[in-house]
């Protein structure tokens, strides 16, 4: 079965001010898979996941250059609308970052925003986030209660529950789980097997186990180059690119 | 690294000499704060009825009353605040938010900080030639709250701009991952996380308006009577005295000593609830 791919950067250059940050990015991101990126620190793994959403877009210093698409579309064409975008595309982020709110207001964040009111179809839509974020029968009880009083597991899954609510096509997870006990990283890992039927999910990691058990394809980051992209069980068990077999050998980094 | 070792016998004289002239000023301070309300009280105290309270001055029982200045204190309060608040959180908004140019901030958040620094007696000239004369309010406690609102501006915007500044970034890009557009990123998560600092920067103002008598003296008139705060005319036209102008009238006016120093002691009750307030306000935001 051909991948269908749903991202696709071709020569994507990222800049911080004078500093380049990604060279020559060239990538096809297939649909409803997990890909992982992983690569040593300071390599431009969170640098090319920000550039998906255009969450740099909040960096004045930061320029991008080469074409990213998504669905065919340039994502950095004038005139896109970026919080469209931003809803079909949605972001997990390194430590778990709920708003000073209940855990309903929270999951009903971005339905609200998007301009959804009706009281029903909220509820069930904070049900249904909760549940695909394997969280619900935790906090069915205390949907009233601060967000901020979960355990750092919790929150990062009613986070992960937010970012689905609003129904996006793709999940972006960066380090997602580092921050988290491994008891809450396994859970976290068996939902990310789960979502992959319906969402896309491109995940940033430290941890090669963690992208050798779920991911299907991998992509290999070095110095803000895209070194080695293919299939995960490949790029583990024969890499093409000696660098590649460095680091996964542990040789560096 | 090796330790230093100070030449003791000196280093211990002057440190000794340093901390009783520490202690000596720190003393000082409290000791002059309890002498002062002691002093007020025990002057105060006596005269401190619940008809003083309660009532308007009588001249023809030539009994002295604050009920009225009680209820324009409290409006002025609420009415400068109501003014300045939107004015103050919109400019600090814009100005952390919004504003690009780094000069122009710069040149803004300057002149904030110089209006905070003139005296209230060109506040109280500006309220009487714009406000009284120019607008056509005359002396009335409209014209005192909204130059009381120019007065405290800067408190409001320095407040609520060094709160914005401390909410966490990961709160932004929560709410900007989610789609939501700046503004209601702004609306929804930055301004309720930044409440805190709004309310003691509103505390910080009330506490100027309480303490403010030039100002008020000379664009909300000295009357002790009652106003009319039942319509909207009246509460338009109301002028008279706040408890700090009522304390001059009395004082200065009706040389009514007594009155004066109930007055004041009244005014310390006040101050001493503003901060109770304020400190209990942050302390409920903080947890919440
Ligand atoms: N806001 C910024 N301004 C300037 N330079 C930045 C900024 N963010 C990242 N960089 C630089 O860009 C390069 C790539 O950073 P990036 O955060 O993408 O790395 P990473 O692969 O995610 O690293 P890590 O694994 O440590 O998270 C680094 O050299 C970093 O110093
Ligand atoms: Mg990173």
């Amino acid at each position: 079965m051909p991948d269908k791919t749903i991202l696709s950067a071709k020569d994507l250059d990222f800049f911080y001010g004078p500093a380049q940050a990604l060279r020559h990015i060239t990538a096809n991101i297939p649909a409803n898979q997990v890909t992982a990126f992983i690569g040593p620190s300071g390599c431009g793994k969170s640098t090319f996941l920000r550039t998906i959403n255009r969450m740099n877009d909040l960096i004045p210093i930061a320029r991008v250059t080469g074409s990213l698409t998504f669905h065919g579309r340039d994502i950095y064409a004038p005139g896109v609308d970026v919080t469209a975008l931003r809803r079909q595309i949605g972001m997990v982020f390194q430590k778990p970052n709920p708003f000073p709110m209940s855990v309903y207001d929270n999951v009903a964040y971005g339905p609200r925003t998007h301009g959804t009111c009706d009281r029903a179809k909220l509820d069930a839509i904070v049900e249904d986030s909760l549940r695909a974020a394997a969280i619900w029968d935790e906090v069915k009880d205390r949907l009233k209660k601060s967000a901020l009083s979960l355990s750092g597991g919790q929150q990062q899954r009613v986070c992960i529950a937010r970012a689905l609510a609003v129904r996006p096509e793709v999940l972006l997870m960066d380090e997602a789980t580092s921050a988290l006990d491994p008891i809450s990283t396994a859970k976290i890992e068996d939902l990310i097997l789960e979502l992959r039927e319906r969402f896309t999910i491109i995940m940033v990691t430290h941890n090669m186990q963690q992208a050798a058990r779920i991911s299907d394809k991998t992509a290999f980051f070095l110095m803000g180059e895209l070194i080695e992209y293919t299939a995960t069980e490949r790029l583990f068990s024969m890499p093409r690119d000696k660098r590649t077999e460095d680091y996964i050998t542990g040789r560096f980094g | 690294m090796a330790r230093m070792r100070w030449p003791s016998p000196r280093r211990g004289l002057f440190n000794a000499v340093l901390r009783l002239l520490l202690w000596l000023s720190a003393a000082l301070t409290g000791g002059l704060l309890v002498a002062i309300v002691c002093y007020v009280c025990y002057r105060g105290l006596p005269g401190l009825s619940w008809q003083f309270l309660s009532s308007a001055e009588s001249i023809l029982q030539g009994t002295a009353g604050i009920l009225p200045s009680i209820f324009n204190t409290l409006y002025v309060i609420i009415l400068s605040l109501l003014i300045v608040l939107p004015l103050g959180v919109g400019a600090a908004v814009y100005l952390t938010e919004y504003a690009r140019s780094r000069r122009l901030t710069a040149m803004i958040e300057f002149a904030a900080e110089t209006l905070a620094g003139i005296p209230s007696m060109i506040y109280a000239l500006v309220g009487v030639i714009l406000f009284c004369t120019a607008l056509g309010l005359q002396k009335t406690l409209l014209a005192g709250s909204l130059t009381l609102a120019i007065m405290t501006l800067p408190t409001i915007v320095r407040a609520t701009q060094e709160s914005l500044k401390t909410v966490p970034k990961a709160y932004r890009e929560g709410a900007l991952g989610l789609g939501a557009g700046k503004w209601r990123m702004i609306r929804t998560v930055v301004l309720p996380s930044s409440v805190d600092g709004i309310v003691t920067g509103c505390i910080l103002a009330a506490g100027r308006v309480v303490g403010e008598t030039a100002v008020l003296m000379y664009t909300a008139g000295l009357s002790t009577a009652m106003q009319d705060f039942s319509t909207i005319q009246g509460l338009m036209k109301a002028s008279g005295s706040t408890l700090t102008v009522a304390l001059y009238v009395y004082a200065k006016e009706r040389a009514d000593f007594a009155a004066a120093f109930s007055v004041a002691t009244v005014l310390l009750f006040l101050t001493v609830l503003i901060n109770l307030a304020a400190s209990l306000a942050g302390k409920c935001l903080r947890r919440g």
